[in-house]
C-alpha cells in the first residue's frame, strides 16, 4: 500500500489490518501518561486542503503529531479550478519541501490520484469531490465493529443524496468488502444512474429499508440541491427521508444511527436522534483519529517510501 | 500489505543447538533466583516481556518466583514497535499489545524481559515506551542469550547465557509457546 | 515544377497502376514511364485521395501555445490530410470576414493543407444573436459551413434562422449537439464507470435530444444540419431513421469515439477528457458498423490541441479535447476492418471523398483520374507505427494514443502535386 486513494483499492486482508492496526492503536494511546508514539518522529506530513473542512483536518492534525510527526497545514484557498497555482506546481513544491506523506481534500475527483502523479511521497485522500473519502468509510466501518461486534453480515442502511456523497461511495466499496449487507435509500433523483452493478440494494421507502437494519447511516444533504430539483422542499424531503423518532423505534433495539457530520438538524436527521444514545456521532469523530493514525503508520512504514 | 516479517520465522532446524530444553530450564531458575536475591525479595517489582518471545519468558520467570519464594511478582507485556529506530526503512510490522499490572508502572521496579540481547536497538526502544507510559523507580534487563555486538552502552543484569556469535550468523530461540519444544539454535554464518 | 510519378501504387485497392502527376494534376495512370519525372516507388504502397477533416481546431488565432496553423496543417499533411475545415472557436471568434479570411491566409502562407474556415452561426459562439453569416459567405474565404462547435445552438429559434439563412447559399450548419441543461458540470459519459468515480454525467439523452430535434428543423426548413461528433447508439439510430425519410442530413464520427471508451476515465488523466466524453463499448460497435454502412457519413477528427497546463491538472480543470489528426487514418482502417480487412474504396469514402462533398471542397475527395488537381496519399497497408506523443508533428501533446501501436502509416501526402510529405517525413520546403 503505497497511498490511499479508496477503498476500493483495498483487499478485505488489508482492510482488516488497518482495522486492527486502529484498535491498537486506541489501545497504545487511551490512558497513557504521554498520548504520544514516536513512531513517525522526523517525517512529515501536509495536510493540503482545498475545501474547508476544519473536522477532517484537525483529525488528521491529531493523528499524525499522535505519531510525533510533523504536520506542514498547507493553506490552499484556490486551486488550478478558480485560477489559482496549478495542483501539479503546488505537488512539486511539495515534493521540494520533502514531504513523507500529503493530505488532500479537493473539489475536484480524481485531485489525489493525479497527486501521486507528480510525488514520490504517500497521498492520502481526505475526500475527492464526490468520489471517495476512505478514512470516513473506515472509520465507520471501525465504529460498527466497536458497537457491533463486527461488520460481516450486519445490514447498513446508507440513506440520502447518494448521488453527491463521497462518503457513500467509499462505504459501499468497503463494507461489501468486509460482508455487510449494503441498502441505498433515496429520493431517484439523489442516487446514481446505472448502478446495477453495485453490491447494495436500492429503495426509496425509508421506512421499509429500517426494518432489520443493523446501522443507518445518514447522509448530509444540502438544501441548496431543492433549487436544482433534486427534491421539490426541505420539508418535503425531512418527511419522506429524514430520520425521525417514530423512524427511530422501526430500527431494531441494538441499532446505531451513524452520521459523517457536519449534521444538518431538522433535515436529515431529527434533534433528538441526533443527541439519543444510539447515535455515534462524536464516537465517529473520536474513531477518526485512531483510524488516520493507523493508515499513516501503514503508509509510512512499509519500508517503500524514502 | 502483509509483509513476510509479519509471519513466523521460519528457520533452518538443522543449524547448531546451543541450549536444549533443560539447558534453559536451569538458566530460569538461576535467573529467578538471582531477581530474588538482588531485589531484596523483589518488592514493587514487575516483569515486562518484550514481544513475542520476552512474553512468554516473563511469564516463566513469575511462575518460578511464585515458586520458589511464594511471592506473586505481576508479569505484563511492552510493545516496542512504534519505538522501533528502523520503521522507515523495513518492512511493516505489526503491533502488538501493551498490557501492564493493575496499578501501572508508577514508582515500581520494573524489569525487562527479553529472548536475546545483540545490538541493544529493542532495549533503547523499550526504554522509551517504558518512559511514555509512566515513571518507573528502577529498570533491569534480564536476557536468555546475550550475543554481543552491542552498539548502544546497554548492558543486563541477569544474563542466561553469553554466545559468541558471528555478525553473519542468527541466534533462534525456540519456546514451547510458540514453537512447541525449546531450544536455543545458531543458524547461518560462514564454515568455522 | 517537375512532374512526378507514383510508380505502381495500389489504386484505393482497385489494382496498381502508376500515376503521373503535372502542373498539379494528375495528366495520365496507366503503365507509364516518364524520363525526367521524380519517380516515387509506390511498391506495396494504396493510393487514396488526400483526406479531408470536416472538424479540426487550428487555435490560431488566439491560443497559439497550443497550435497554429502552420503547425495544424503540418500535423494534417503527416496524417494524410489535403485540407481541413477549421472550427470557429478562436480568440477572437471566426464570426466576421476578417477572422475567416485571416484564417484561410494563413493556411494559404504555410502550404501544408487547404485550410477551409468554418464560421460562427452567433456572435462569439454565445447563441444570441446570428453572426454575420452572409459576409463570410461572401468573403473571400466562401464560409458553406457554419458551427458553434464547443457549443450547441441550443435556442431552436436560432438554429431555425441560421437553417433558414444558410439555404439561400447551400450553406450548412455543422450542429454541437449537446442539452446545455442536462450537461451542466457534465465531465464524462453518464453511466456505471461515471457512478463509480463521481464525476458529473453527461448523459447520451443531451445528444440525442438535439440531433431529433435538428432532425425536424432540417425537414421543416429543407436545410441542410451536419451532426458533429456523433457518440451515442441512440443518434445513430435518430439519424437512420432521419436519412430513410429523406432528411438533408449528415453526420460524423471522430476517431476516439470509434476506438475508446469510458473505462479510460478510471485513470483520471484528462487526456482522455473529450466532449463528447468517451461512450461505453456498445456505442463504440454502433459507431462502426454505422460508418462502414452510411449511416454516418464521414470520419471528422475534431483534433482540439491543448497546451501541457490544460491537460497538466484536475480533470474537472482540464480543457476537452484530443488530438486527432495524425492518427485518424490508422484508426479509421482499424474501426473499418483492419488493414487487411479494409475496403480502402469505402475508406477512401467516409475519409475523402463525402467529407470534401459536405464541405464543399471540389478539388478534394477526387480519385486519382486523368484532370483531377493531384491531392492524394500514399499509405503502407503493410507498415505499423507507435504513437509517441514528442514525435508528433502538432504543437501540442494531447493524444491518447500514446504507446500504442497502430496499423498504417502515411508515406506521402500531395497537395495539387507537391509532396507535403514524402518517405514518411514532412517537407521542409514544399516543392
Amino acid at each position: 500500500m503505497r497511498h490511499l486513494l479508496d477503498t476500493s483499492d483495498l483487499s478485505r486482508e488489508e482492510a482488516e489490518l488497518v482495522l486492527d492496526v486502529t484498535q491498537q492503536m486506541a489501545d497504545a494511546v487511551t490512558g497513557r501518561e504521554v498520548p504520544k508514539l514516536p513512531a513517525l518522529r522526523g517525517r512529515t506530513v501536509v495536510n493540503l486542503f482545498y475545501e474547508d473542512s476544519t473536522r477532517t483536518r484537525t483529525s488528521f492534525e491529531t493523528a499524525a503529531k499522535r505519531l510525533s510527526a510533523d504536520v506542514v497545514n498547507f493553506a490552499a484557498k484556490t486551486s488550478s479550478v478558480n485560477k489559482g497555482e496549478s495542483l501539479r506546481d503546488t505537488a512539486l513544491t511539495l515534493q521540494a519541501m520533502g514531504a513523507d506523506a500529503v493530505v488532500i481534500r479537493h473539489p475536484a475527483a480524481g485531485a489525489p490520484q493525479r497527486l501521486t502523479e507528480w510525488l514520490d511521497g504517500a497521498v492520502l485522500n481526505a475526500g475527492d469531490g464526490t468520489h471517495a473519502h476512505p478514512t470516513q468509510a473506515l472509520l465507520d466501518a471501525y465504529t460498527m465493529r466497536r458497537r457491533l461486534g463486527g461488520v460481516e453480515g450486519r445490514t447498513v442502511a446508507i440513506v440520502g443524496d447518494i448521488l453527491h456523497s463521497r462518503v457513500a461511495r467509499s462505504n459501499v466499496w468497503l463494507l461489501s468488502k468486509l460482508g455487510a449487507n449494503v441498502r441505498l435509500v433515496g429520493p431517484p433523483t439523489l442516487l446514481p444512474k446505472d448502478i446495477d452493478g453495485w453490491p447494495v440494494e436500492i429503495g426509496y421507502d425509508l421506512d421499509a429499508s429500517l426494518k432489520g437494519a443493523d446501522a443507518v447511516m445518514m447522509l448530509r444533504v444540502q438544501r441548496e440541491r431543492q433549487n436544482a430539483a433534486f427534491f421539490p422542499t426541505a420539508n418535503e424531503y425531512a418527511r419522506l427521508y429524514g430520520l425521525d423518532e417514530r423512524r427511530l423505534a422501526l430500527l431494531p433495539d441494538h441499532a446505531i444511527v451513524m452520521h459523517p457530520g457536519p449534521m444538518n438538524r431538522g433535515m436529515e436527521i431529527a434533534a433528538t436522534v441526533a443527541d439519543s444514545p444510539r447515535a455515534t456521532i462524536t464516537e465517529q469523530v473520536t474513531n477518526g483519529v485512531w483510524v488516520r493514525m493507523a493508515v499513516l503508520y501503514l503508509l509510512l512504514t512499509n519500508g517503500e517510501t524514502r | 500489505m502483509v509483509s513476510p516479517a509479519l509471519r513466523q520465522n521460519e528457520e533452518d532446524p538443522s543449524g547448531k543447538h546451543i541450549l536444549a530444553a533443560d539447558d534453559i530450564g536451569r538458566i530460569l531458575d538461576r535467573i529467578a533466583h538471582q531477581i530474588l536475591e538482588k531485589t531484596k525479595g523483589a518488592p514493587d517489582t514487575m516483569l515486562l516481556g518484550i514481544p513475542t518471545r520476552g512474553v512468554a519468558l516473563a511469564g516463566r520467570l513469575a511462575d518460578r518466583i511464585r515458586r520458589f519464594a511464594d511471592l506473586d511478582v505481576p508479569a505484563g507485556t511492552l510493545d516496542i514497535t512504534l519505538y522501533r529506530d528502523d520503521l522507515r526503512r523495513n518492512a511493516l510490522r505489526a503491533l502488538g499489545p501493551t498490557e501492564l499490572p493493575p496499578g501501572g508502572v508508577d514508582d515500581q521496579r520494573v524489569i525487562l524481559v527479553d529472548d536475546v540481547l545483540y545490538s541493544g536497538r529493542t532495549v533503547r526502544a523499550a526504554l522509551n515506551a517504558l518512559y511514555d507510559l509512566g515513571r518507573p523507580a528502577s529498570v533491569q534487563l534480564a536476557i536468555l542469550v546475550d550475543r554481543g555486538h552491542r552498539e548502544l552502552p546497554i548492558r543486563a543484569d541477569y544474563v542466561g547465557k553469553n554466545i559468541p556469535t558471528a555478525r553473519d550468523e542468527n541466534v533462534a530461540v525456540r519456546l514451547t509457546e510458540y514453537d512447541g519444544f525449546d531450544a536455543v539454535v545458531l543458524t547461518g554464518g560462514r564454515e568455522r | 515544377m517537375t512532374d512526378t510519378l507514383i510508380k505502381g501504387a495500389d489504386l484505393l485497392g482497385r489494382g496498381r497502376a502508376d500515376v503521373l502527376i503535372r502542373d498539379g494534376r494528375i495528366a495520365e495512370t496507366g503503365s507509364l514511364s516518364a524520363p525526367g519525372a521524380r519517380v516515387v516507388d509506390a511498391d506495396g504502397l494504396v493510393l487514396l485521395p488526400g483526406l479531408v477533416d470536416l472538424h479540426t481546431h487550428l487555435r490560431e488565432p488566439g491560443r497559439e501555445d497550443a497550435e497554429t496553423v502552420y503547425t495544424g496543417t503540418r500535423a494534417a499533411a503527416k496524417g494524410g490530410y489535403t485540407a481541413v475545415c477549421a472550427m470557429a472557436n478562436s480568440y477572437p471568434v471566426a464570426d466576421t470576414a476578417g477572422v475567416v479570411e485571416q484564417v484561410a491566409a494563413l493556411g494559404r502562407a504555410a502550404g501544408y493543407a487547404d485550410v477551409q474556415p468554418i464560421g460562427a452561426v452567433s456572435v462569439g459562439l454565445e447563441g444570441k444573436r446570428l453572426a454575420e453569416i452572409g459576409a463570410m459567405a461572401h468573403s473571400a474565404a466562401a464560409v458553406r459551413m457554419f458551427s458553434d462547435d464547443g457549443h450547441c445552438v441550443w435556442d431552436p429559434v436560432l438554429m431555425r434562422r441560421a437553417l433558414e439563412y444558410v439555404k439561400t447559399f447551400g450553406g450548412l450548419v455543422a450542429q454541437h449537439a449537446e442539452e446545455p441543461r442536462l450537461t451542466e458540470g457534465a465531465q464524462m459519459n453518464e453511466g456505471a464507470v461515471s457512478a463509480e468515480l463521481g464525476l458529473p454525467g453527461w448523459p447520451a439523452v443531451a445528444e440525442e435530444a438535439i440531433i431529433a430535434r435538428d432532425v425536424l428543423l432540417a425537414e421543416y426548413t429543407g436545410a441542410r444540419v451536419h451532426f458533429c461528433h456523433v457518440s451515442t447508439a441512440r443518434s445513430v439510430d435518430i439519424i437512420r431513421e432521419a436519412k430513410a425519410r429523406g432528411a438533408n442530413v449528415t453526420a460524423e464520427v471522430c476517431p476516439h469515439h470509434l476506438l475508446l471508451t469510458d473505462e479510460s476515465a478510471r485513470t483520471y488523466d484528462p487526456v482522455y477528457k473529450v466532449n463528447p466524453p468517451l461512450r461505453r463499448d456498445a456505442d463504440v460497435a454502433v459507431l462502426r458498423a454505422a460508418l462502414a454502412e452510411g449511416v454516418i457519413d464521414a470520419v471528422a477528427t475534431d483534433h482540439a490541441p491543448h497546451a501541457p497546463q490544460d491537460k497538466d491538472c484536475e480533470w474537472a480543470a482540464a480543457r476537452p479535447g484530443m488530438l486527432g489528426l495524425e492518427t485518424a487514418l490508422s484508426i479509421s482502417v482499424l474501426a473499418l476492418g483492419g488493414p487487411t480487412e479494409v475496403d480502402w474504396d469505402l475508406l477512401a469514402e467516409r475519409t475523402s471523398r463525402t467529407p470534401a462533398r459536405i464541405a464543399g471542397l471540389d478539388a478534394h475527395g477526387r480519385d486519382p483520374e486523368p484532370g483531377a488537381e493531384a491531392n492524394l496519399t500514399l499509405v503502407d497497408p503493410a507498415a505499423s507505427w507507435t504513437v509517441v506523443p514528442a514525435d508528433l508533428a502538432s504543437l501540442s501533446r494531447n493524444t491518447p494514443y500514446a504507446g500504442m501501436t497502430l496499423p498504417v502509416t502515411v508515406q506521402a501526402t500531395f497537395l495539387r502535386g507537391r509532396a507535403t510529405v514524402l518517405n514518411g517525413t514532412i517537407a521542409e520546403e514544399i516543392q
